[in-house]
């Protein structure tokens, strides 16, 4: 467990649910990324919000690197799973409603017996996946 | 007012995103992959994230409505069906796969990494393809 990193992700999560919980209680709208990032793109109703809510995320990370000079994140790789691994969670995310954000956090939080399923299940297909076909921790 | 407070929700998302480390797939694969060097830190993101939210939403249940809105916009299904099954058991193979799931995707676009964008493209056409199938 030399990778754990348990005060950084308690904070972060605390970061992400105070992110979710304004949204809630200032537009009474799920923050689900993936269901926000695609209307914004795709339905004109609603979109100036949608929008607003993108740029937040994309501004984010840098406001996180200003505050915290030794922030460094890495990439993948350019190759064939990261064209798959995009259809896939576009498609699944699309037919699903939801994604981490969504489901995880929003729908479990709210005790959504849809979304705690879901989570149940992307989770259990994500542990598969990433135990067969990747390296892991290996990778640092 | 709704505007500024939809971009600071994204932002604090993608912030929280961002000190929790779960942009870097390598982060998120550590979880994902059981094996020797296992990180927990994910599940920690979840309950940090849970611990805020769950007992927020309860306080904010109690008003008749947003501050921002006349009314709340919850999803109404409380169905087990067919597309949530499959979706979610597709979502979790990409998310396996590389470790992005959309918003630690959308986060780390602006890196500049290729990866990420393709990433991003690809997952933008099949949310196109899922709205497309849902006609």
């Amino acid at each position: 467990m030399e990778n754990f990193t348990p005060v950084s992700a308690l904070i972060g999560g605390a970061i992400i649910g105070s992110g979710a919980l304004l949204l809630m209680l200032m537009l009474g709208r799920v923050a689900g990324i993936s269901g926000i990032a695609s209307s914004a793109i795709f339905q004109s109703e609603g979109r100036a919000w949608r929008l607003a809510f993108v740029a937040g995320l994309l501004v984010g990370p840098l406001l996180v690197g200003l505050i915290l000079t030794d922030f460094t994140f890495a990439t993948p790789d350019l190759g064939w799973e990261v064209v798959v691994a995009g259809l896939l969670v576009g498609v699944g995310t699309g037919v699903g409603s939801g994604c981490t954000s969504g489901h995880g956090i929003c729908g479990i939080g709210r005790l959504s017996k849809r979304s705690i399923v879901a989570t149940l299940i992307f989770m259990a297909a994500g542990f598969l996946i990433a135990t067969l076909f990747t390296q892991g921790a290996a990778t640092w | 007012m709704v505007i500024l407070m939809a971009f600071l929700s994204g932002l604090l998302m993608t912030a929280g995103i961002a000190v929790s480390a779960m942009i870097d797939p390598n982060k998120v694969l550590g979880f994902l992959h059981l094996g020797p060097g296992w990180d927990p830190s994910l599940a920690l993101v979840m309950g940090g994230a849970l611990a805020v939210f769950l007992p927020g939403f309860l306080l904010i249940r109690k008003r008749k409505a947003p501050v921002c809105d006349t009314q709340f916009h919850l999803p109404k299904s409380n169905r087990i069906d067919k597309s949530l099954v499959i979706g979610a058991l597709l979502f979790g193979l990409g998310w396996g796969l590389v470790g992005y799931c959309p918003g630690p995707a959308i986060a780390a676009l602006t890196s500049g990494s290729v990866a990420t964008l393709v990433f991003v493209l690809m997952m933008i056409i099949g949310w196109f393809a899922a709205r497309k199938a849902r006609l």
